[in-house]
């Protein structure tokens, strides 16, 4: 962590959820009081390409744009995504991917985004409230529950 | 989207797009008008969602010039576009610069440097200096939502156009915004007769390019001690100047270097700039794109260092910044290809390219979602040049193509490109016909699905999903007087449409095959609001029942 600010990269393919997974976490460091930026390409998102979003936060953030070298965490929603990815990492940078989660236990497939958020949660200093307010504020009702779900156990790190 | 109240003064994380919108609603913006274009699309959707009057317009021509006519009327207006759509409103702009306006007129350019989503990195600020006008650069959200309220004031001050030039970092970047409560009332909206000033012939235009000279000349002395531009103090060892998200990545990647960061980069203030240069040992202009400020400040007699070449290319990041500061030009790694777009799986339009391919098919092709059948394994896209092209293009091919080649050309565009500007080669089309005919494929789905699925003058609905007029494309072509005019839908194991296309090309005549079915990825989107206008239909009838 530079200068008291983290850099966290996610990371997948269009249609996965990585975008809301990213204003779900920029959403709860916000809700905490931090300085927060988020920095994204939309545009062929939808069309199965892959997607980045940066988040960094602490309490000055300046560039929104993480480089290569720089990620404390990268979290990598699809296993293929992992490998150009992976220089985002800086030297002893911490990697959250699919494999971690048993997706077999989550209510909805999709939810895996939130899952590995919620494996993300245990490595940062974060109130839990923040981040469900922060789930409840991003996404639609209907589907709130499940990824409460997810979220737990991704948080509770229980590994099938 | 449901509209949420105005007045939400609280700290928010916004994205740049979301931070104009909330400003030109605090502004008491009369009206948004623009076409989509990534990254700009945003804008006016959530122009319209904090509760502001937002439409999408054919084209960005017709949009800025609707925007024209507001600001005449003495109100404000927000005309918004990606960089290229700058090239399309680019008649209207410069004779606008001259005109001036009654009310206020802020146009928002969109640049992508590095080419996200677009098909060129053309630098607009090019254009402030083309057409005179003053041109404003946020480097976050809270500097777009600031700075769109010092636009207004600026245009409401000096009675002109003001170009926002904004980059897909700042439009698609969240960060945090304290939004100002309450804001200046909006003017009344008024006619005031004024036929010197608003009628551009010669005579009086001549005038009134004296006038807007006199402006910019009065703007650029108010911007040399003006609100905009801020330095921050550092070490004189190294001394700054650059505008937009540049400025951010400055202070990571030189925290002890003193930086001029402008906000108005158009009339620049150079007196200050000069002021800056001389308070440092090395000044160094950072700047994304074309060398637009360092060519402007050696012209001015500063000798100031630039980027190397090599840096043209590209957006900026952290890393880069380091680099170019360090004057190093190894070259640099490139970065893991990522997984290419691709047409989604169940795309009608697969069928179309398919086809296209089997029958090796010359394809003037065109831009959205269809562009990406160029790639594999369809390869049937032979040109892409710009929005509207496909038409101009395949008749050229026509034109002077040997026969047996000639007879395989096609133009293929999209429903939202061909009422942006395909409606204008569909005229030529009819008007100077190759000797074999021609073939027009338009591939209606119902939306803009490349930038997120916006509505256009095809669809029937307007920018809030509401009905509206519709422009039915068969119609359109027959009353031009093609005589060959079909309406197929793509079915899954059905031949019809390659048929059709071969008996077309075969004909020797002006052909239009539209080939409709709505994008899936929005079906059901488009059955709901099908449902809401049957319903409202329902309603009238009963109330005059
Ligand atoms: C002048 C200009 N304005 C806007 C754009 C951005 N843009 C690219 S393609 C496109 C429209 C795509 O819609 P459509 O033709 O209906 O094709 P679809 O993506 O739905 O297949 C837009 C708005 C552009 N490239 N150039």
């Amino acid at each position: 962590m530079r200068d008291g600010v983290t850099n966290v990269v996610i990371a997948g393919l269009g249609g996965q959820g990585v975008l809301k997974a990213s204003d779900i976490l920029a959403d709860a460091v916000f809700r905490a009081g931090h300085d927060v930026k988020k920095a994204e390409v939309h545009g062929m998102s939808q069309r199965g390409g892959s997607v980045n979003t940066d988040i960094r936060y602490g309490r000055k953030v300046y560039s929104p744009m993480i480089s290569r070298g720089e990620a404390d965490f990268l979290v990598v929603l699809a296993a293929d995504q992992l490998e150009h990815n992976r220089s985002y990492l800086r030297p002893g940078g911490v990697l959250v991917e699919p494999g971690m989660v048993d997706a077999s236990r989550l209510t909805n497939k999709r939810s895996i985004n939130v899952a590995l958020l919620g494996l993300l949660s245990r490595q940062l200093d974060l109130p839990e409230s923040c981040w469900l307010e922060a789930l409840a504020a991003n996404l639609p009702a209907a589907l709130l529950e499940a990824n409460r779900e997810a979220f737990e156990l991704g948080r509770t790190g229980a590994h099938g | 989207m449901t509209k949420s109240e105005v007045h939400t003064p609280g700290r928010q994380l916004l994205s740049g797009n979301e931070a104009i919108a909330l400003a030109a609603r605090h502004a008491g913006v009369a009206l948004g008008s623009g076409y989509p274009g990534t990254p700009s699309t945003e804008i006016l959707e959530n122009f319209a969602r904090y509760g502001g009057r937002a439409q999408w317009s054919p084209n960005e021509k017709t949009a800025l010039e609707v925007c024209i006519g507001v600001a005449y009327g003495g109100a404000r207006a927000l005309a918004t576009m990606k960089h290229v759509g700058l090239n399309v409103a680019a008649d209207p702009l410069f004779t606008v610069a001259y005109t001036g306006v009654t009310g206020a007129l802020v146009v928002i350019s969109a640049d992508d440097p590095g080419m996200a989503s677009s098909q060129n990195e053309q630098d607009n600020r090019r254009y402030a200096v083309a057409a005179g006008l003053p041109m404003l650069e946020p480097s976050d959200s809270q500097e777009a939502y600031d700075f769109f309220g010092q636009a207004i004031e600026i245009s409401e001050r000096w009675r002109i156009p003001v170009l926002f030039r904004v980059t897909t970092r700042v439009c698609h970047s969240k960060s945090v915004v304290q939004p100002v409560a309450g804001s200046a009332a909006a003017p009344k909206p008024e006619f005031v007769r004024d036929v010197r000033g608003r009628v551009m012939i010669p005579a009086y235009a001549r005038q009134a390019h004296r006038r807007l000279r006199a402006k910019l000349a009065e703007i650029a002395a108010w911007n040399e001690t003006g609100p905009l531009n801020r330095e921050h103090p550092g070490d004189p060892g190294l001394g700054v100047i650059t505008s937009g998200v540049n400025y951010l990545h400055v202070r990571d990647a030189a925290p002890e270097a003193r930086v001029l960061k402008l906000g108005m980069t158009h009339p620049l203030p150079l007196e200050r700039i000069r002021a800056f240069a001389a308070s440092v040992r090395r000044c160094f202009v950072l700047e994304e794109g074309d060398p637009y400020l360092v060519e402007a400040l050696r012209a001015a007699g500063m000798a100031v260092e630039g980027k190397a070449e090599m840096y043209r290319y590209g957006e900026f990041d952290v890393a880069r910044v380091r680099r170019i500061l360090a004057g190093d030009t190894t070259p640099e790694a490139a970065p893991a290809p990522g997984k290419p777009p691709q047409l989604c799986d169940a795309c009608a339009y697969r069928q179309v390219f398919g086809a296209l391919h089997k029958l090796q098919a010359i394809v003037a092709g065109d831009i959205g979602c269809y562009t990406l059948g160029a790639l594999a394994p369809f390869e049937a896209m032979d040109t892409c040049v710009c929005m509207g092209a496909s038409l101009g293009v395949g008749l050229g091919l026509r034109h002077v193509l040997p026969p047996e080649q000639r007879k395989r050309v096609v133009s293929i565009i999209g429903d939202s490109t061909f009422v942006h500007s395909g409606i204008n080669g569909l005229v030529e089309m009819v008007y100077n016909p190759p000797p074999d005919g021609h073939v027009l494929i338009i591939l209606d789905n119902s939306t803009t699905a490349m930038t997120g699925h916006q509505e256009h003058p095809g669809t029937g609905r307007t920018l809030e999903h509401q009905a509206t007029g519709r422009v039915v494309f068969e119609d359109l072509a027959r009353s031009l007087g093609v005589k060959r005019v079909h309406v197929v839908e793509p079915r899954v194991g059905s031949d019809d449409f390659e048929r059709l296309l071969v008996d077309s090309l075969a004909s020797g005549e002006l052909a239009v095959i539209i080939v409709r079915r709505p994008c899936i990825l929005i079906a059901k989107q488009l059955k709901e609001y099908e449902r809401q206008q049957t319903e409202q239909e329902c309603d009238c009838s009963c109330a005059t029942a």
